[in-house]
């Protein structure tokens, strides 16, 4: 029997009709109700949504400006020199690149591939490094020392010299990107998952387990796994802008996705030549790539802080200051500073 | 009189032919000792932890056996050690005839639908994360016993029976109390229809209000499913309000045992004696004449237990012999036959050991 099918009937079993009885608020419902209160988290994630809806819908700017990403129009896409046009001319809404190309569909079409690369790495990298945690973490022994030994030596690996020696040897190409970034992303979070696993399996409710005869499997990924889900979930979405970072990189460096598709790594390098006639040409990919990993990594703190119920009583009080500097034209940012002053005090 | 402990089980067999069927476990000549690794990249073991020391022991069908001493005694050892928690180091453990000790995990499958076990800790026992519904299924889960809706129904019956709302399995267990949360590990040991349930100080974490329910609860339970105990505590009036018999341990070796009673009224171990001496009473008036016998120092540690009678630096009553022979376990003149005493110079009727155990300490009387 799976673990999915195990899973899939402890769910069969919980479902069913609760009358009458005030539900308690579970973990993730009192994690979301904090989220929600974080205004920076809140903002992020529409950001992030906005962003995700505009790379989903590349196409259909492409289709309805008839501007494919690749395609260079040398008659309307260049000015009378020769050189990029500025943004708004032409129906161009960010202007064009040396070639003549819609710079705004290029940086649609580079969102597609970070987001890609961003979400498929971070997802792979999850399962590999919670599974190998989990495992080093709870079988102990030999086990561990080899894979902990081996997590140690990722994490030193100069991860640059190897994406540029696999770029060599493979060529570069978007699964080479993502195969380079997973192997680099994997350690640290198996190194948190086997720290944590190592203390979960001294718990009592462990024991219990083993006493009712579950199999090793069993105990990591129904008993160990949910309890491991808080840091891990905050791990990972820290790690997504860190492989859109790593994707950028390689690109630019010629590494990573090849011209003429577009990436933003790729057309920030070859920006480079152009940003002192054409300031669009650099700016509009760099504040794309910076506003994602931005939102992201305020995304990711702002789960953290959700997560963990301390925070409960800074929001609390942020929203007592609140009310009663109302009208007094403080900043959420002094609100929170004054706050998480108070709270030190307090403690 | 039920379960007791047999100095020779082999012969006990014999003798006790009659009562064989009777016994559920039996456990001869328990070891467990925990390697003490020293440091370096290769960890030698340098002594032994010597928790469990050679304890027999025998649960007998449908009855409590208490057991009890204090922490670090070696109870909670033995008791992972009966419920194949921990490998055993030597000694066998038997289960209606079936020796049990150190089986692969495959093979004690069908013995752990035998023997369950209840924490001490109600909340380090639960998953923090897993729903109620699924903690109390996930017997049947894992034993393939029942699914779906059978198992859902199973656990609310489950649930009804320990006391417990059936509505409330969707829940946490953080939204439970202390009690509550001791039904659900009940419930949950109790689903497999288990023969032998180890409860590893189920109460001592409980308000004392609290532990009389779960007490009864437990109580209830044994008579409607014929459940034998082996109860561990170190209340002692715990175990007497819920003992048939009773075992006493001190650093890793039995130093007295038999039916409740005679354990309980006339002790014979120094060392229960203290124990006996110690534990409040509720009758002010009993309280005030009794004598307690207050012992010296602390427990040894196990990793070099003292010489001959591991109780001899802290008995009152201690003579040469003491620390250099060790008793065996054994009936004394005037016991019962099931009532058995590990020491030398056992205590007799009358005699006033508070007044020794001061004068051990150079008090004057």
């Amino acid at each position: 029997m799976s673990i999915t099918e195990l899973e899939f009937q402890a769910t069969a079993a919980q479902t069913g009709t609760v009358t009458g009885a005030i539900e308690g608020r579970s973990q993730w419902q009192l994690t979301w109700r904090r989220l929600r209160h974080d205004k920076m988290a809140v903002a992020s994630m529409i950001v992030i949504i906005v962003i995700a809806i505009l790379a989903i819908l590349a196409p259909v700017f492409a289709a309805l400006t008839h501007h494919g990403q690749a395609q260079v129009f040398p008659n309307t896409g260049l000015s009378a020199s020769g050189g990029p046009l500025s943004p708004g001319s032409h129906g161009f809404l960010f202007g064009t690149d040396e070639l003549g190309r819609d710079l705004f569909i290029r940086v649609l079409y580079g969102a597609r591939i970070s987001l890609f690369v961003g979400l498929s790495t971070t997802a792979m990298a999850t399962v590999a490094g919670v599974s190998i945690g989990l495992v080093t973490g709870f079988f102990g022994g030999w086990v561990d020392a080899v894979l902990a030994r081996f997590i140690d030596t990722v994490l030193a690996f100069p991860f640059v010299v190897l994406a540029l020696s696999l770029a060599v040897v493979f060529g570069p190409s978007l699964t080479i990107v993502i195969a380079v970034i997973t192997f680099f992303s994997w350690a640290g979070i198996s190194r948190v998952v086997r720290g944590q696993a190592l203390s979960i399996k001294e718990k009592e409710y462990i024991e219990a387990a083993r006493s009712l005869g579950a199999s090793p499997w069993r105990i990591m990924f129904v008993d160990m796994l949910p309890n491991l889900i808080a840091p891990v979930l905050v791990l990972a979405t820290l790690s997504i802008p860190a492989a859109i970072v790593f994707e950028a990189t390689l690109s630019f460096l010629g590494l990573g996705i090849q011209p003429p598709v577009a990436s933003w790594g790729n057309i920030l390098s070859d920006a480079q030549s152009y940003y002192q006639i054409a300031w669009w040409y650099l700016v509009f990919p760099a504040a794309a790539l910076l506003i994602t990993t931005l939102a992201f990594n305020l995304l990711g703190d702002g789960v953290r802080d959700a997560l963990d119920p301390r925070t409960e009583r800074i929001f609390a009080a942020g929203r007592r200051r609140k009310r009663r500097m109302a009208g007094t034209g403080t900043t959420q940012i002094d609100d929170m500073v004054a706050s998480i002053l108070a709270d030190s005090e307090e403690g | 009189m039920s379960a007791f402990v047999d100095p020779e089980p082999g012969q006990s067999m014999i003798t006790d032919s009659l009562l064989a069927d009777d016994v559920l476990v039996q456990v001869d000549n328990l070891v467990k000792h925990f390697p003490v690794k020293g440091g370096g990249l290769i960890g030698r073991t340098v002594a032994q932890v010597k928790a469990v020391d050679g304890v027999s022991l025998t649960v007998r069908r449908g009855q409590t056996l208490g057991l009890v001493g204090e922490t670090g005694c070696g109870k909670s050892t033995l008791a992972r050690c009966i419920a194949g928690l921990i490998p055993a180091t030597s000694g066998t453990i038997t289960f209606e005839g079936h020796n049990i000790t150190n089986l692969p995990r495959r093979k004690m499958q069908p013995f752990r639908r035998e023997i369950q076990m209840i924490f001490q800790d109600p909340y380090g026992s639960l998953n923090p994360r897993r729903r109620v519904g699924s903690i109390i299924g996930d017997p049947f889960t894992i034993h393939g016993t029942a699914t779906g809706a059978a198992r859902k129904k199973a656990v609310q019956e489950l649930m009804e029976r320990v006391g417990l709302n059936p509505e409330h399995f969707n829940r946490y267990p953080a939204e439970f109390s202390g009690g509550q949360r001791q039904r659900i590990g009940v419930a949950r040991a109790l689903a497999l229809r288990p023969k032998l349930i180890i409860c590893d100080e189920p109460v001592s974490a409980l308000d004392v209000s609290i532990q009389a329910q779960v007490l009864n609860l437990l109580a209830d339970l044994q008579d409607d499913f014929g459940l034998a105990y082996l109860f561990i505590a170190h209340d002692l009036e715990v175990v007497r309000h819920v003992s048939d018999s009773v075992i006493v341990m001190y650093l890793g070796r039995v130093a007295e045992s038999g039916p409740k009673q005679p354990v309980y009224e006339t002790p014979r171990h120094p060392y229960t004696a203290a124990l006996l001496s110690a534990a409040p009473a509720a009758d002010p008036e009993a309280a005030a004449a009794r004598h307690r016998i207050i012992l010296t120092g602390d427990v040894p540690s196990p990793i070099n237990p003292p010489s001959g009678c591991r109780f001899h630096p802290r008995c009152p009553k201690a003579q040469d012999l003491c620390g250099t022979e060790e008793p065996a376990l054994e009936v004394k003149v005037g016991d019962v036959e099931t009532h058995l005493t590990a020491c030398h110079y056992p205590v007799q009727t009358g005699e006033n050991l508070a007044d020794a155990a001061r004068a051990v300490r150079g008090e004057a009387s």
